[in-house]
């Protein structure tokens, strides 16, 4: 037999896994293409409304905040409808991507124990979903813009590198809590506990300044706040993050990333004795 | 003959909680307490072994005895604890039944979704798709989403699938043969040539009758340990015997 690719492997001769997994990850991309696309096309065909919920979601849930809270911050908030809606797709693609990876992972964890498969593609796979549906959300967006005469920035060049900063942090997050979740079931509703209790912590649907003064200081340990804020910032005021707070927030999405990274491919290779 | 599968003194041995800790609240309150206790547990044992290019090779033995954990490691799903695995070729396992397709999604986008999974590239089950459906026999319901096939068919297409290009190496977990009698010629058949034609073979089943009829050499496995290892009548026998 005549093989002009000879496959070889060594199990004693591993990467570090950090690498490895990175590795396998790119040798994988069509499957990953797949899961996204897959997950996508399943979604839409299971609701009548297909594409137009992603859109029509944050529009509903954005008219009945704006009903409720529209009168309170009027003094505060300039244009509330958009200061709202920037907050919430920022927001949304964080818990999302987040728990969709969980999911994902538990139910990949029956496949990953039949066949070999890198395992980190399923919080990957969530997180390039989350970056679609962002996408989709940016039309109402506009639309709402346009509505409420809210100026168009020349900042928007900056969204792209807000959604790296987004993207980084949600795939660190998603990775540490999928983890989890497939050695302890339960953390699934725990972690909607947590994400609700984080939303309020945020400002997303109030502003900044109504926060008492002593509160200003710890809302700098809130990353997802940091990055609601580079994302909202050049779509909102029009306004770029300082280079401070850019670098803070490149700094901890990294780092977030980097631990989430090394945890799970520290406990990668256990899921498979997980029943 | 080339080796084609090595495995040097291999264990594979985990840490189990004695009780199973199935909740997050639980094991943060037995952490706080010290009250996890864990027992190791060795699934393979310091195994050796050595499978030549074209060999079919059957592993048998009782429940429990580590066949499943050995395929587990040759298709690289499970680490070694210790020891060492070598592959010279591509292992391909034949998946049981649904596992890897998605029931909302269509024959043919699953005939995609699964050919990823077993490590194909896209442009190469382009070409081959025609063949694939027509001998999983399901031209008419490939484009029906998966949910309305019976699992019969879901079997056949997962075969056909994974047996469409000669595997290098071939893992075999008790689904020898799937479908109706049929199909289940067709699909012997295929292993048949398989076997005939080069393709590393290892087999777990507990059907001794096809361990028989198609395995070269036959390895007993006994807590964890290759108990005897060598001519296919002769350690049938033994098997028997004990």
């Amino acid at each position: 037999m005549t093989k002009r690719h000879r496959y070889y492997y060594d199990s004693s001769r591993r990467l570090n896994p950090l690498f490895a997994e990175l590795r396998e990850l790119v040798r994988y991309r069509e499957l990953l293409q797949l899961l996204i696309v897959n997950s996508i096309k399943t979604r839409y065909k299971r609701s009548a409304l297909g594409v137009f919920w992603t859109m029509l979601n944050p529009l509903l849930y954005m008219t009945v905040m704006v009903i409720v809270f529209n009168h309170l911050f009027r003094f505060q908030v300039a244009n509330y409808p958009v200061y709202l809606l920037t907050g919430l797709i920022a927001w949304n693609f964080f818990s999302q991507t987040t728990s969709q990876a969980m999911n994902n992972l538990i139910w990949g964890s029956t496949l990953i124990k039949k066949i070999y498969l890198p395992r980190s593609i399923f919080a990957v796979a969530a997180t390039g979903n989350g970056i679609i549906n962002l996408l989709l959300a940016c039309i109402p967006l506009s639309v709402i813009m346009i509505f409420t005469h809210q100026p168009i920035y020349m900042t928007w060049w900056f969204v792209p590198v807000s959604l790296l900063i987004l993207s980084a942090i949600s795939l660190g997050v998603a990775l540490i809590v999928s983890m989890i979740a497939v050695f302890f079931t339960d953390i699934l509703d725990l972690y909607q506990i947590l994400l609700q209790a984080l939303f309020y912590l945020t400002p997303i649907m109030y502003p900044e300044e109504i926060l008492p003064a002593w509160a200003h200081k710890y809302l700098i340990l809130n990353p997802v706040y940091d990055v609601v804020k580079v994302f909202r910032g050049p779509i909102y005021s029009g306004q770029l993050p300082s280079f401070q707070a850019l670098c803070y927030a490149f700094f901890a999405a990294f780092f977030i990333l980097l631990f989430g990274w090394w945890f799970f491919t520290r406990k990668a290779d256990q899921i498979v004795y997980r029943i | 003959m080339s080796t084609m599968i090595s495995l040097e003194n291999v264990t594979v041995s985990y840490q189990h909680a004695v009780e199973h800790v199935a909740s997050f609240k639980e094991y943060i309150i037995r952490k706080l307490k010290n009250k996890m206790k864990y027992e190791y547990f060795h699934a393979l044992n310091n195994v050796s072994l050595d499978v030549s290019e074209g060999e079919v090779l059957g592993l048998i033995g009782r429940n429990g005895a580590g066949k499943s954990t050995l395929l587990k490691v040759i298709a690289k799903v499970l680490k070694p604890t210790q020891g060492k695995l070598r592959l010279h070729g591509r292992v391909f396992p034949l998946l049981e039944l649904g596992a890897g397709f998605d029931p909302e999604l269509t024959g043919r986008e699953n005939v995609y979704l699964n050919s990823a999974i077993l490590g194909f590239k896209k442009a190469d089950i382009n070409k081959r798709f025609d063949r694939i459906v027509e001998f999983a026999g399901l031209e008419e319901f490939i484009d029906a989403p998966v949910r309305n096939y019976s699992t019969g068919m879901v079997s056949r297409l997962g075969f056909s699938i994974a047996t469409d290009v000669q595997p290098e190496i071939l893992i075999i977990d008790e689904v020898l043969s799937v479908g109706d009698s049929e199909f289940q010629k067709k699909s012997e058949s295929r292993i048949q040539t398989f076997c005939h034609s080069g393709t590393t073979i290892l087999l777990v089943s507990h059907d001794l009758d096809s361990v028989k009829k198609i395995c070269h050499r036959v390895a007993l496995l006994e807590h964890g340990q290759i108990k005897a290892v060598g001519n296919t009548d002769v350690i049938l026998d033994q098997y028997k015997s004990t």
